[in-house]
């Protein structure tokens, strides 16, 4: 007995789209084997960052860790999956809240407050151009000790990680964003990246500080369970790289094969026929031999 | 004594001075050169940083000496160490031109190894419909159809359905012909347009089908977290319900409504006793009347009737089978209004005694 659940939220299997246009669109959102570049919503944030990655958004969403169905609903109709939600009030001042969601639903939030905020517009230099992907480094042993602390840097990555490319322009490496987690605290630095020459391939860099830092403090976080995490995490099968058996390869480059054969009867061999190494019986092989001498001195005259 | 040097002469011996100073210089500054890169590059590091270069991340586990004074200085100190090494690792990837000699140098990054979690869970691979299966079966594969179609009628090629198609859109037809064996008084019109419902209908059913062939069972009974009243509703009592005694002594939850009165059902049941006055008046007067009258209580010729109707029934249904996984899907079989006929016209045949053979 298995029912059909009308009133299912997946109502788009019921539907089925009139046009083209709208079954790209829900193709488009629906589980992917290799999915979409995350989009990201921004609620309430002062700052406006034009990227294709965002959509700004400023409606009726008051208290993420209290209730979370109208930051669902948002994120299921706009189909992002990560989220940053600021706000300030006399109890949580200059706070922010950065999250994501796993199915339209929240997996990860935690809540950071800002002690010092250096906005880009601050610091007159020359920036980097919008959509560089940047190079992101995490410094400090705390985010692999404390498991908020790797959350949270998980979570920072999956938000400015940008899309996966497979090559990347090596001069266009300019924009590097740095957490450091030092005293109970989360300073981030953005800097634009100089490259230098040196003697040898690699250049020398240096840096100079761009864009926005920040001077983070953890405040309450809301992590998802063990087991919720690790669904999240599952990836499927077909993406992982099939292993090529019975192939290996050489320091130089050369691949070499292994065939595997079954045991062969030498004696048996199957070579090439030449008729003079035929087995002949003894008697007739001295027959032969003095019958080909004269004929051969024959030919020599 | 020697003539004083010509002026050309004079001039290239400068020159020469020169130049030899200019080697001299440059051999210096080269010296430098070659002494600064090998240490501006190399970075000292207690522990070595982790690299993920699909992600460009790298992961540096030494903890942090950038306190107190000067903390900006120290963090960029730090940053400028840790990009360094990026870099380098970075640079040692195989890189090659794109668009050509003379394009942007370019590196292959190798997959991202930092393991993030889904947007969405996985897909769930659906089950072949039955016509996958049948395609499968048969070994039929998928044509790859031409979008357009020659018209023979107006000698074009038009495409193959929509606006404008090339068999003439059957619906504008003003003359449709009464084909062989179709009773003349049918309305054809009308007909045409009960079979497109009927083929539409019947393919909203199959898909629908499908879909519900793909889902598990038990679909809408796992707690999710955002299930609407009704599906809880049913979720629930489909609960109340698995139990090894069908749901018979489970307690009502706090604030459940009661349970509804039970109906149909064929055991026993009995009246309140004080209930509907007049239905337990007309229900005794109904039975003395029955007490009462001389006809006999069961009618032989109904009864025997009934028997026949019942095994032509079963026998029908035997054929029936077999016909039925051949023939074509959704067709009704009028079963209701044969039935009413053919018995009554048994009944004139068969008059009551007649034996079974």
């Amino acid at each position: 007995f298995c029912f059909i659940d009308r009133t299912s939220t997946s109502s788009d299997c019921f539907k089925k789209p009139k046009t083209k246009r709208a079954k790209r669109f829900l193709e488009k959102r629906e589980p992917k084997l290799t999915e979409n570049t995350k989009n990201a919503i921004l609620i309430k944030v002062i700052q406006k960052i034009p990227n294709p990655y965002l959509f700004f958004f400023r409606k009726n969403i008051t208290r993420p860790f209290e209730d979370q169905t109208s930051l669902e609903f948002f994120s299921k109709k706009s189909d992002c999956s990560l989220f940053l939600f600021g706000s300030h009030n006399k109890k949580r001042p200059n706070n922010l809240i950065i999250g994501r969601m796993f199915d339209y639903h929240v997996l990860d939030m935690i809540e950071l407050g800002i002690e010092k905020f250096v906005s880009l517009k601050d610091i007159k230099n020359s920036k980097c151009p919008e959509g560089t992907k940047p190079m992101l480094i995490f410094a400090g042993d705390t985010f692999d000790l404390n498991e908020e602390y790797r959350r949270l840097k998980s979570l920072l990555i999956d938000f400015f990680r940008g899309p996966t490319v497979p090559t990347i322009r090596l001069a266009g490496l300019e924009y590097v964003l740095h957490f450091t987690a030092m005293d109970g605290k989360i300073y981030m630095r953005s800097y634009k990246v100089l490259l230098k020459k040196s003697g040898c391939k690699i250049p020398r860099i240096e840096l100079e500080e761009m864009g926005p830092s920040l001077d983070l403090v953890m405040r309450r976080t809301h992590l998802a369970s063990e087991d919720l995490y690790k669904l999240s995490l599952k990836q499927p099968k077909a993406l992982k790289p099939k292993k090529k058996k019975n192939i290996s390869h050489d320091v130089f480059g050369t691949s070499y094969g292994r065939i595997h054969m079954q045991k062969q009867d030498l004696s048996k061999l199957q070579t090439r026929k030449m008729k003079g190494l035929k087995k002949r019986p003894a008697a007739k092989m001295t027959e032969e031999d003095e019958g080909i001498s004269p004929k051969k001195s024959k030919s020599v005259l | 004594r020697g003539k004083p040097p010509a002026r050309g002469e004079r001039l290239a011996g400068c020159l020469a001075a020169m130049a030899a100073l200019c080697v001299e210089e440059l051999l210096a500054r080269a010296e430098q050169r070659e002494a600064e890169p090998h240490r501006s590059v190399a970075v000292q590091k207690e522990l070595e940083l982790e690299f993920d270069l699909g992600n460009l991340l790298a992961l540096d586990r030494n903890p942090p000496r950038a306190a107190g004074a000067q903390r900006e200085s120290r963090l960029r100190s730090l940053a400028r160490d840790n990009t360094q090494l990026l870099v380098a690792q970075l640079w040692g990837l195989p890189a090659g031109r794109a668009e050509g000699a003379t394009g942007p140098l370019v590196a292959q990054l190798p997959e991202p190894f930092y393991r993030l979690p889904r947007e969405k869970p996985l897909p769930r691979p659906r089950p072949p419909t039955r016509w996958e299966q049948f395609a499968r079966l048969k070994g039929i594969r998928r044509r790859k159809r031409t979008s357009l179609v020659w018209d023979e009628a107006a000698k074009q090629w038009r495409r193959r359905w929509g606006y404008a198609r090339a068999g003439g859109d059957p619906a504008r037809d003003w003359l449709i012909e009464v084909p062989a064996g179709a009773d003349p008084n049918e309305d054809q019109f009308a007909k045409r347009l009960r079979d497109k419902r009927e083929k539409v209908a019947r393919n909203e059913f199959n898909r629908l089908r499908n879909i519900a062939r793909g889902a598990l069972p038990g679909r809408g009974l796992h707690p999710t977290g955002h299930q609407s009243r009704a599906e809880l509703g049913r979720a629930t009592q489909v609960a109340r319900v698995s139990t090894a005694s069908l749901g018979r002594f489970q307690p009502r939850l706090p604030k459940e409504p009661a349970a509804p009165p039970p109906r149909g059902g064929k055991k026993r049941r009995f009246e309140p006793l004080l209930g509907d006055l007049a239905a337990e008046r007309s229900r005794q007067l109904e039975l003395l009347r029955g007490l009462g009258s001389k006809k006999p209580p069961l009618d032989l010729t109904r009864a025997v009737n009934k028997q026949l109707r019942e095994e032509d029934a079963q026998a029908a249904k035997g054929k029936g089978k077999k016909r039925g996984q051949r023939g074509k899907r959704g067709r009704q079989r009028p079963g209701g209004g044969k039935g009413k006929k053919g018995g009554a016209r048994r009944q004139q045949q068969r008059p009551a005694g007649r034996k079974r053979s």
